[in-house]
C-alpha cells in the first residue's frame, strides 16, 4: 500500500487516480501511523516551499516521513514534494527541507536567459544523467514530461538522476537509495507520467 | 527545450460535448470522456473543457462528467465558463481540474483574479480575453463576445496578469470562424505586452496556420481550437507532425 501524505497542500485527486490507473493500492492520508505501515509513501505539493514545510511539520509528518525513509521504504516526491526532500530553499527567503538529499533549492528569476518565461510550464524532454534510475524502467531519454515551476534544485549532483533543458539544465528527477523525486508532474505527464509512477511502485523496499 | 502545446477545446452543456463529428473508431463524439480520451490518444498537450450550461442542474452533470474525465485523462485540465466566484473555483479543482480559466466573471468582479491566485497560486488562473478591434483599437468583449466592455485589451489583460493571472488565452474575434488564420497582429501585441505563456485562439483553418503562428511568434506558447477539430478537418497527430518537419518542436 501507498501512502500519499496529505498535508493540506495541493489537488491529490489526478495523483490517486494516476495510481488507480496503474493498479497500485493507494491511500490518501495525513495520519502519522498510516504513514509507517505503508511500503511506500509519496510526498506531493505544490504552492510555497515555507508555507509547505510549516504544514508538513506542524502535522507531525515530517518525521513520519523521515522514519518511512529510516525504515527502507520507497520515498517519491513529485514537485514541490521533490524540493521538500533538500536541505533548504530560498523561495521567499530562506526555509528548512527535509534534508534527506544535499542540494538547495533556488529561483530561476536571474538565472535563465531574458527571453525564457517564468515559471517553466508545459512539456520538456527528459535527459537523463543516471539512465541506470530505477523511475526510468519503462521511459526513454527525450521523453517528454509536464512541468509547473519558478524554483529548482541545484547543488544535487550526487542525487541527479534526469534534466530538463530551459535556458540551463534543470533538474527534472532525482534518486539516491531508496529516495526519489520529479520536478515535474508524473500524474499530468500521460502515459510516461504514469510508467514512471510504475516503476516507483516496483522499486525495492529495502529491509 | 519546452514544446509548443496544441489544445483543443471542447464546449459542454449539460455534461455533453455539443460538436463533433468524424472521428474514427469513437462511438459517442459528444460523451466528453470518451472525447477526452481520444484527443489524449492522439497527442493533445492539455484539454480545455468550456461548460456553456445555463442551469444549475445542467452544472451539476458537468461536474460529474469532469471528475470522470479526469481520472480517465492524465495531462493538464483547464475548465472554463461561468467560473464567477471563488467557490466556482473551488468546485471545479475538486473534480480534477488543474486550471481555471476566467472571463466575464472578471470583468464583472475585476477583484476574482487576485482572491484565486492567492488561493490556488498563479498557475491555477487562466485569463481568457475576448477581444475585437473597435475604431482601430482592441476591446474586451464580454458574454461570449456580444458585448462591448469599452475597455482598452492589452492594458486590461496586463492588468489581469499583474493580479495573478499565470496564463492568457488571447481569442480574436475578428478571426474567430474565419478558418485564415490566427490573428498575428493582435497576438504581437499581447505577446509584448505580458511575461506570462500566451495561448492563441481564433482562426485556426489548417495545419499550416499553427505553423505559420509558432514561426511568426516564437513567443506564443500554444495554439488553441475547436472545431477543426472536432469536424476532423486536421488532426492532432498530423498537426504535430507537420510541425515537427517545418522546425517547431513538440510532443509527438
Amino acid at each position: 500500500m501507498i501512502a500519499i501524505v496529505d498535508y493540506g497542500v495541493g489537488n491529490l485527486f489526478s495523483l490517486r487516480s494516476s495510481l488507480e490507473r496503474i493498479g497500485a493500492q493507494a491511500v490518501v492520508t495525513g495520519d502519522a501511523a498510516v504513514i509507517a505501515g505503508a511500503d511506500r509513501v509519496i510526498l506531493p505539493g505544490v504552492g510555497a516551499f515555507g508555507d509547505a514545510a510549516d504544514k508538513l511539520r506542524a502535522a507531525g509528518l515530517d518525521l513520519a516521513v523521515l522514519d518511512a525513509v529510516q525504515a527502507g521504504r520507497p520515498l517519491l516526491g513529485i514537485c514541490l514534494g521533490m524540493q521538500l526532500l533538500f536541505e533548504k530553499s530560498y523561495e521567499y527567503g530562506e526555509h528548512a527541507g527535509l534534508g534527506l538529499l544535499r542540494g538547495q533549492v533556488v529561483p530561476m528569476e536571474g538565472t535563465l536567459p531574458e527571453e525564457l518565461k517564468i515559471p517553466h510550464i508545459g512539456w520538456n524532454a527528459l535527459h537523463f544523467t543516471d539512465s541506470a534510475c530505477p523511475l526510468f524502467r519503462y521511459i526513454h531519454e527525450g521523453d517528454c514530461v509536464y512541468f509547473v515551476h519558478s524554483f529548482y534544485a541545484s547543488g544535487c549532483e550526487d542525487s541527479l538522476a534526469a534534466t530538463a533543458e530551459y535556458g540551463l539544465e534543470l533538474t527534472a528527477a532525482v534518486a539516491k537509495g531508496n529516495v526519489f523525486g520529479c520536478q515535474f508532474h508524473p500524474e499530468k505527464s500521460g502515459d510516461v507520467g504514469l510508467n514512471v509512477l510504475r516503476a516507483f511502485c516496483e522499486t525495492e523496499v529495502q529491509a | 527545450m519546452i514544446t509548443k502545446r496544441i489544445i483543443p477545446c471542447l464546449d459542454v452543456r449539460d455534461g455533453r460535448v455539443v460538436k463533433g463529428r468524424n472521428f474514427e473508431g469513437l462511438q459517442d463524439v459528444s460523451d466528453p470522456v470518451e472525447l477526452g480520451r481520444y484527443y489524449s490518444e492522439c497527442g493533445a498537450d492539455e484539454l480545455v473543457f468550456y461548460d456553456i450550461t445555463a442551469s444549475a442542474e445542467g452544472r451539476k452533470l458537468f461536474t460529474e462528467v469532469l471528475t470522470r474525465v479526469a481520472r480517465t485523462i492524465f495531462i493538464p485540465l483547464t475548465v472554463g465558463g461561468g467560473i464567477n466566484t471563488i467557490e466556482d473555483f473551488d468546485r471545479v479543482l475538486k473534480c480534477g481540474a488543474d486550471k481555471v480559466s476566467v472571463n466575464s466573471g472578471v470583468i464583472r468582479d475585476p477583484s476574482l483574479i487576485g482572491a484565486a491566485a492567492k488561493k490556488y497560486g498563479d498557475q491555477c488562473v487562466v485569463i481568457s480575453a475576448d477581444v475585437k478591434r473597435v475604431d482601430g483599437v482592441f476591446r474586451v468583449f464580454a458574454k461570449g463576445g456580444r458585448e462591448n466592455t469599452g475597455m482598452e485589451a492589452i492594458s486590461w489583460i496586463r492588468r489581469c496578469v499583474d493580479n495573478g493571472a499565470g496564463e492568457v488565452v488571447l481569442n480574436s474575434i475578428d478571426t474567430d470562424g474565419v478558418k485564415q488564420g490566427f490573428d498575428l497582429e493582435m497576438l504581437q501585441a499581447v505577446c509584448s505586452a505580458v511575461d506570462v505563456p500566451v495561448i492563441a485562439s481564433g482562426g485556426a483553418g489548417c495545419a499550416e496556420d499553427f505553423v505559420r503562428l509558432f514561426q511568426a511568434l516564437p513567443r506564443v506558447d500554444a495554439g488553441l481550437a475547436a472545431s477543426i477539430f472536432h469536424y476532423g478537418e486536421v488532426s492532432i497527430a498530423d498537426l504535430k507532425r507537420t510541425l515537427r518537419s517545418s522546425g517547431i518542436n513538440v510532443r509527438l
